[in-house]
């Protein structure tokens, strides 16, 4: 076996450490983002899903005013805790509209009853589909929406108060 | 108490190995016989100490004594006592003092048994075993301690996965860990071979058992792993190329490379520093395993607790355990030389062949397995899994089964392919049979239309070497190779068979309803509450009929834990000669109708018979090789003491 | 580690062990197709190959095809109802990857981020026929 061949071995286990090393340094990031930046939303028309909200289908949504698309559920735990900054932001003029995954009718009521309802329109998506189509892989997340109707930026996970800031920019340069 | 032993017990068996790698260290340089009487003394204390902390936590677990962390986390008074057992290592820190114990064993098994290789080769064996043992036990102790007590104890345990909560739990990580460390003896031995350059016959004579032994339980352990993910699940699937599914196999692939090439070393002092490299690769591929399972940063459905913390500490302990090995064998191995040469045909050509083609094929494993790991550090999410793994692996194992069916039959050092003309056209002609029958008959896929021509193949060329000799002269070790390689071909069989000729049926069926899937008929006749010593569950009685012929009964079970709570389903087989019906219960589907999920699977058994075989066909070898060395010493010491009363 | 915090990262490894969340359950039933196969056997053939090459978002490492998450039954009744109206699979493929990206697909495919997943195998035909070759040239 000739020399340097020897060493192989060695080099690639150095690049395992290295990039190993790295990654141990790196927060564990299980969210899958969206691919869909910057494309607009798919075509859709979704039943009300609660009784005192409107429905809510993408033409809502290209009416010239940049907004919040919040895809949330009765049963997702987290969306609690988000209620409270999405109402700070609805106070902030923000409209705000919804996609509840999954949920029956008194469910999303009882949900919004209890812990507050930020939203100008709520659409019932039973079988998943917009959140299929607009590339969200779990609840809460919240989308920023231009006036054109074109996705402009993703948010994963409930939104923290140190979120409202951010999301307040983002619907600026979404004008 | 018995935590507090447990603890010092540890503490003890970590300052006999230090003794074990500084006696070791030491002897080499002035042998000092003083220094060097300890090594195997402190070896054997080394693991008794070591068993006896373990055994001190199997008793805090059979107790539930919650005052200790981990039972509180981990175990439920509720529990079977079954599992209240292998629910010890059924968690990070029970398991790695259960893989620090069999280290500490395996030493000590050296220690007390080998007697073939050079004395000073033997020392720096044990010493690098103790200089593993060291970090193992480092990070035990400083980081993942098992005798941890809660500073109150809880009033209950957190329970166990109930995923976990069944046999397969007893079995898979047992044989698995000793297959895992057990390569270490062959990692020590490499080692110590490079330290004294002794890369000779007589190392991979020593080295051949202990790999065997290891590579036998790792062979169960990974069959076991399989199948009990298979009726666990609930998919039916046994093998998805999970990276911690990988793990196992990639010290199994360099294990099995190893084991042939010492085979050549042996017989014919040759490829010294491939046997050296596999045998630094094989512990080396376990304890990369070992970290990614634990430090979280690969996502699997198999991952322990995961903490970056630890993850560092493994490894530091990699860099400096494979960096090492690695970096000495960057310096020494250039200095050993090469054995006798060799033909093309010849038994040495095909091994070449197939160790190259396994290596291959652990490359492509280990790239597979580490690549997303690889392109998220460039903030990009790839999935590698089945039709990445199946196919390019392909490529290396489709050569490699061939050369397997003929090369048992090669003689040493230089043969002709003519010599063996008659055995030649028995194989290929059943292959070329099998190839046409399959292909008249059904219409599969590719890859499992390969499988199944090669697995006749292979099946009848694994026991072409009977012919012409006498079968009551046959060594026990050459049955254990023609039983494994058939067990090969079985295995490979029931592979291609079950991704050829599975069939499914979804149905939603209300009581009194029936399905079909494949041949078979099924009724549901009824759906009724039932529980267990920590569950509840919904029971449907299926009565499931193969072919029209009597019904037999099958109850898949719908149960709901509650420590800690979660759904599970237990699926019901159905196992004939030539299949299994897999069946399970889901939810209610309104009116009354119950989803049943129904599989049959034509030979999928033949998987894990294939994989018994295997070990099996190890354990053969392993007696014969034994046998063969005891009788060796006999006749050498026989020989000696002829000699010595002939001088007299 | 606090005892709480290592309670807190087992508990929720262990519920991460698992493809049925424990916590967080809908209430709906599932999609009509998640848990129903296509009436024409080919068509659900098709499908079924799909589905076992198409990764579930919410689960730690399985096929749509082996997970009981109510999302991965929504992405079964996708792949199933597109396949009826006689949707290619690349196509179904293609359109989940242009909103998750080439996470969501097990199926390799070449591009700028996985071309070493096949030079490599390359690499290793060409080192295999080198060793091969240097080794086993007619010497006796």
């Amino acid at each position: 076996m000739k020399r340097w061949t020897l060493w192989v071995p060695l080099a690639l286990f150095a690049l395992f450490i290295g990039v190993a090393a790295y990654q141990l340094t790196q927060p564990k990031d299980e969210f899958i983002a969206s691919t869909m930046i910057g494309e607009p939303l798919p075509e859709f028309d979704l039943r009300a899903a609660s009784l005192d909200r409107p429905a809510l289908k993408t033409g809502d949504l290209r009416d010239g005013k940049p907004r919040l698309l919040n895809v949330f559920a009765s049963w997702c735990i987290p969306c609690i805790a988000e209620a409270p900054h999405l109402e700070t932001l609805r106070r902030q003029g923000v409209d705000i509209v919804a996609v509840a995954i999954r949920d029956r009718p008194q469910d999303v009521a009882r949900f919004l009853a209890n812990y507050g309802n930020p939203y100008s329109r709520i659409g019932a998506d039973d079988l998943s589909e917009v959140q299929l189509a607009i590339g969200s892989s779990g609840v809460p997340e919240t989308f920023v929406v231009d006036g054109q109707g074109i996705i402009r930026y993703q948010h994963i996970g409930d939104i923290r108060a140190s979120d409202v800031p951010l999301l307040m920019q983002k619907l600026a340069e979404a004008q | 108490m018995i935590a507090e032993l447990g603890l010092a017990a540890l503490w003890l068996a970590a300052a006999l190995a230090v003794l074990q790698l500084v006696a070791g260290a030491l002897s080499q340089r002035q042998g000092a016989e003083e220094l060097a009487a300890l090594v195997r003394p402190a070896a054997i204390v080394q693991g008794l100490v070591a068993a006896f902390a373990f055994l001190m936590l199997l008793v805090l677990f059979a107790q539930t004594d919650l005052s200790v962390k981990l039972v509180a986390m981990n175990s439920h008074s509720d529990k079977p006592m079954i599992f209240k057992l292998s629910g010890a290592f059924g968690n990070h820190e029970g398991s790695m003092l259960l893989w620090i114990t069999v280290m500490a064993l395996a030493g000590s098994l050296i220690a007390a048994v080998e007697r073939r290789l050079p004395e000073k080769t033997m020392l720096a064996t044990l010493a690098a075993q103790a200089f593993v043992g060291v970090g193992f036990y480092a990070f035990l102790l400083l980081s993942s301690n098992p005798f941890e007590r809660l500073p109150v104890p809880a009033l209950e345990g957190m329970g166990l996965n109930p995923l976990l909560q069944d046999i397969g739990l007893v079995f898979h990580p047992p044989t698995l860990y000793i297959g895992y460390v057990g390569l270490s003896v062959a990692f020590s031995f490499a080692v110590g071979a490079l330290l004294t350059r002794q890369v000779t016959p007589d190392f991979a004579r020593a080295m051949r058992p202990w790999v065997l032994g290891a590579w036998i339980f790792l062979t169960l352990g990974i069959t076991a792993g399989s199948y009990w993910a298979y009726y666990e699940l609930g998919w039916g699937g046994w093998w998805f190329w999970d990276p911690v599914e990988n793990a196992s196999l990639m010290p199994w692939l360099a294990a099995t490379a190893l084991l042939h090439s010492a085979s050549v070393l042996a017989s014919r002092d040759a490829l010294r520093t491939w046997t050296i490299m596999l045998g630094v690769v094989a512990f080396s591929m376990s304890m990369v395993g070992t970290f990614l399972v634990r430090s979280g940063i690969l996502t699997s459905v198999h991952a322990f607790a995961v903490d970056p913390e630890r993850g560092t500490f493994i490894l530091g302990l990699l860099v400096i355990y494979i960096g090492g090995a690695l970096l000495l064998f960057g310096l020494r191995a250039g200095t050993v030389s090469e054995g006798t040469r060799f033909s093309v045909t010849s038994r040495e050509g095909a091994l070449v062949f197939n160790n190259v083609m396994l290596t291959a094929l652990l490359g492509i494993v280990l790239l597979g397995t580490l690549y997303p790991l690889f392109t998220e550090a460039f903030d990009v999410r790839v999935s590698v899994g089945p039709p990445y793994f199946n196919p390019v692996g392909a490529i290396f194992v489709v050569p490699m089964l061939i050369v397997m069916a003929v090369g048992p039959l090669l003689r040493w050092r230089k043969d002709s392919l003519a010599r063996i003309r008659l055995p030649l056209l028995i194989i290929g002609g059943a292959t070329l049979a099998a190839l046409v029958l399959i292909s008249l008959l059904t219409s599969i896929a590719i890859l499992p239309f390969l499988g199944l021509v090669l697995a006749v193949g292979l099946g009848i060329g694994s026991f072409m070497p009977i012919r012409g000799r006498k079968l009551r002269l046959l060594p026990i070790a050459t049955w254990g190779m023609m039983v494994a390689h058939f067990g090969i071909a079985v295995a490979l069989f029931g592979m291609a068979s079950e991704s050829a000729f599975s069939e499914e049926t979804l149905a939603a069926v209300e009581v009194g309803g029936s399905a079909d899937v494949g041949p078979w008929n099924i009724v549901l006749t009824e759906v009724s509450p039932t529980a267990g010593p920590n569950w509840t569950a919904l029971e449907g009685r299926l009565l499931a009929s193969y072919d029209g012929g009597t019904a037999i009964a099958v109850t898949p079970q719908s149960r709901n834990f509650w420590a800690p709570p979660q759904e599970t389903t237990e699926s019901a087989l159905a196992t004939r000669w030539n299949g299994q019906l897999y069946a399970v219960i889901g939810r209610e589907a309104g009116e009354g109708r119950w989803q049943l999920r129904l599989w049959w699977k034509p030979f999928v058994t033949f998987i894990w018979y294939g994989g018994v075989l295997v070990a099996l066909g190890g354990v053969l070898a392993l007696i014969g090789r034994v046998m063969a060395d005891l009788k060796r010493r006999a006749i050498k010491s026989r020989g000696a003491i002829r000699r010595a009363e002939t001088a007299a | 580690m606090s005892v709480s915090r290592s309670l807190l990262v087992t508990f929720s490894a262990l519920l991460a062990m698992v493809a049925m969340p424990a916590a967080a359950q809908d209430s709906l039933p599932p999609a009509p197709y998640a848990y129903n196969q296509l009436a024409d056997p080919e068509q659900e053939a098709v499908a079924q190959d799909l589905m076992e090459t198409l990764r579930c978002l919410k689960c730690q490492s399985q096929s749509i095809a082996d997970s009981d998450a109510p999302m991965a039954g929504d992405m079964r009744h996708q792949v199933r109802t597109r396949i009826e109206m006689g949707e290619e699979p690349e196509a179904i493929r293609a359109w989940l990857v242009a909103r998750y990206g080439d996470y969501v697909s097990y199926a390799p495919t070449v591009s700028e981020t996985t071309w070493p997943l096949f030079a490599v195998p390359l690499l290793l035909i060409l080192l295999a026929a080198i060793i091969l070759w240097r080794r086993l040239r007619a010497r006796t």
